[in-house]
């Protein structure tokens, strides 16, 4: 353990001796008890080491750094030490300090470097997405020019992890986003003596727009996510590069299907939702507002267009290709470290979600200029 | 003294058996070698005495402490006690060779931040890296600069203990010499005790004082290498007596 070092200055000579343990664990403590000897005048430096019960390398680096210091002072110092362990110790220090270069330290940026350095990484990134894509596009091309380039186990098994294990939950949330905005809903009208009312808007709003965000999201949650860090992992453990050397594309394997997949069943989820958030606001209408769920039915058949639902499903394919193609995208921008794959998770959910909406926004406009 | 003792473990992945009460002796200040062919369990051996991996049965006891149901208490000081050198290096991504070298001594020491530079630049030249890959990821270097960073940073704290899974393996030659004679050095001044996995016959007959040999789940030799070229089992025949040609 930590022994205060003893300091005897007589006349132009100081007598100091180590006791005990000279240790990574005890260096920090004698660093500070001997710092005051440099206030002090003398010629003659003598440190006595033969007290000291055990040195290890740090407790060696310091010895040797400290007799340094002095030295450069041209003070003359001598060091007396015994034990042949700790001498070992100390001549394996001096020989490599003396000739181990000082690690630099990283220069600190300037805050113009630091933007400049942000604003060429989103050049970029921008860049390498409109790569990425095109690689797509010409990858989709050969994959379309024969039968035998498609990789259907590979789709069929992407439909089956990202679609058909995602009904179970999508059903779910759109069931509870269709009871919820009925439930909400039924008291206004009940206040107008409008309750019928409630179908129209039901329908409208739910095939129109709820329906596909909320698959969306739960699909960008869900499978967008993963493909970004399976494709991330995939490139750490070098899985990617194997895969390219070996002759296999990663885009036909991996990206394609994963977009295809999405692309064929994210209609199907839709009309799932669709159904599913009908059942809620049809319960809610019958349990509330004493709507028969025949009168319900027959109200909905006059009211509501099929336009209405082909334009909720006609968006599937649309948001399908962009969260698909954003998880991956994310997936292949991870870089060698692990935390570039939580960073390029996050990223992908956020931005894809983001894409949707954007996307949604621009189907609006065209629907009503179109008016659809 | 005996610094770790194994006994009677058997360890168990599913329904396969790795090791079928195996028993070990290292001493202090031995360089112990752990031998077997690929896929015996000597990595799986040498996680279950850094307490990464659980055993089925049996005993074992590291610096005096059976690691069966250990204290977290006196389990954190036996890992400040000890370093491990992974077979694939093991370097924190997200960090330099510098920081990954210096995060046990901030985490657990008191020192300085100068000083802790110092012990870094020593530990950097100790293992022979240079002076300008401090500032590189894990990404950035080769693999045999990852095993050198890795073994800067099992020794950052001075351990009692080195456990090495494969050090020499993908290092050059001269490098792979180099760190052996490192080990001996270390050994004799800091009084290190090492176990460690070895595929390589030069850093076998160079460092290791005695030699345990795991074939078919159990221990087939434990003793100096002189002994081993006596023992009837193809493992040992084939493996030793190339060499001796
Ligand atoms: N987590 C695990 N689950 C199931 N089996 C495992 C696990 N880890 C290891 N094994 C099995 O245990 C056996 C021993 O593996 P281990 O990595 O210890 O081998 P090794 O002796 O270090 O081989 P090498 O010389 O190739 O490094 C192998 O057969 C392996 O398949
Ligand atoms: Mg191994």
């Amino acid at each position: 353990m930590y022994k205060k070092p003893l300091i005897d200055l007589q006349d132009d000579k100081l007598l100091l001796s180590f006791r005990g343990e000279l240790s990574i664990y005890t260096v920090a403590d004698i660093e500070q008890e001997v710092k005051k000897i440099k206030n002090y005048t003398f010629k003659k430096l003598l440190i006595d080491g033969n007290n000291i019960t055990s040195l290890d390398t740090g407790g060696a680096i310091f010895l040797y750094n400290f007799q340094n210091d002095f030295c450069a002072k041209k003070i003359d110092v001598s060091l007396c030490l015994n034990d042949a362990r700790q001498k070992a110790t100390l001549d394996l220090v001096a020989k490599n300090m003396a000739s181990a270069e000082i690690v630099k330290k990283m220069p600190k940026k300037n805050i113009f470097e630091k933007i400049g350095e942000i604003c060429y990484a989103y050049f970029i990134g921008l860049l390498s997405f409109l790569q990425f894509f095109g690689q797509l596009f010409v990858s989709k091309l050969r994959y379309l020019t024969s039968l035998k380039n498609i990789r259907f186990k590979e789709i069929a098994f992407e439909i089956n992890d990202s679609a058909i294990r995602a009904l179970g939950i999508i059903a779910l949330t759109s069931f509870l986003i269709g009871l919820v905005v009925a439930y909400q809903s039924a008291y206004q009208l009940k206040l107008y003596g409008a309750n019928i009312f409630i179908v129209d808007m039901l329908g409208i709003s739910i095939f129109r727009e709820l329906a596909p965000l909320i698959t969306a999201i739960v699909i960008a949650g869900r499978s967008g996510s993963a493909y970004a860090a399976q494709i991330g992992a995939m490139k750490i453990t070098q899985e990617l590069d194997a895969m390219k050397t070996m002759g296999f594309e990663p885009f036909a394997f991996l990206v394609l299907p994963r977009i295809i997949a999405l692309v064929i069943t994210m209609p199907i989820l839709i009309f799932i939702a669709d159904m599913m958030a009908m059942l809620g606001g049809m319960i809610v209408a019958h349990v509330d507002l004493n709507i028969t769920p025949s009168l319900f039915i027959d109200r909905f058949s006059e009211v509501i267009a099929a336009k209405h639902f082909y334009v909720g499903i006609i968006k599937g394919p649309f948001f399908a290709f962009l969260i698909a193609s954003i998880g991956i995208y994310r997936g292949l921008m991870v870089k060698a470290d692990t935390q570039s794959i939580g960073f390029n998770t996050t990223k992908s959910v956020v931005e894809s979600i983001f894409a949707v909406i954007v996307c949604d926004a621009v189907f609006s406009i065209a629907f009503t200029i179109l008016g659809i | 003294m005996a610094l770790i003792t194994l006994k009677n473990v058997k360890t168990v992945f599913g329904d396969t058996v790795i090791h079928d009460g195996i028993y070990l002796n290292v001493k202090e200040g031995e360089i112990y070698g752990l031998l077997g062919p690929s896929g015996c369990g000597k990595t799986t051996l040498l996680r279950e005495m850094v307490l990464l991996q659980d055993f089925r049965e049996g005993t074992i006891e590291v610096l005096g402490k059976n690691l069966n149901g250990i204290r977290e208490k006196d389990a954190q000081s036996l890992r400040q006690q000890w370093g491990v050198l992974f077979q694939f290096g093991a370097l924190f991504s997200s960090l330099t060779i510098k920081e990954n070298i210096a995060l046990p001594l901030v985490e657990y020491t008191s020192l300085s931040k100068s000083m802790i530079d110092e012990i870094v630049r020593f530990k950097i030249h100790l293992v022979g890296l240079k002076a300008k890959d401090a500032n590189l990821y894990p990404s950035e270097i080769s693999g045999g600069m990852k095993k050198k960073a890795g073994l800067a940073r099992a020794l950052a704290m001075d351990p009692k203990l080195l456990f090495l899974d494969e050090p020499t393996s993908g290092l050059d030659p001269i490098s792979a010499r180099e760190f052996d004679s490192l080990i001996l050095k270390l050994r004799d001044m800091l009084g290190l005790t090492v176990v460690m996995v070895s595929h390589d016959l030069q850093s076998i007959y160079d460092t290791l004082d005695k030699v345990a040999i795991i074939d078919n789940k159990k221990i087939v030799y434990e003793g100096t290498l002189e002994g081993v070229k006596n023992v009837k089992n193809e493992f040992i025949q084939t493996f030793f007596g190339i060499a001796n040609e």
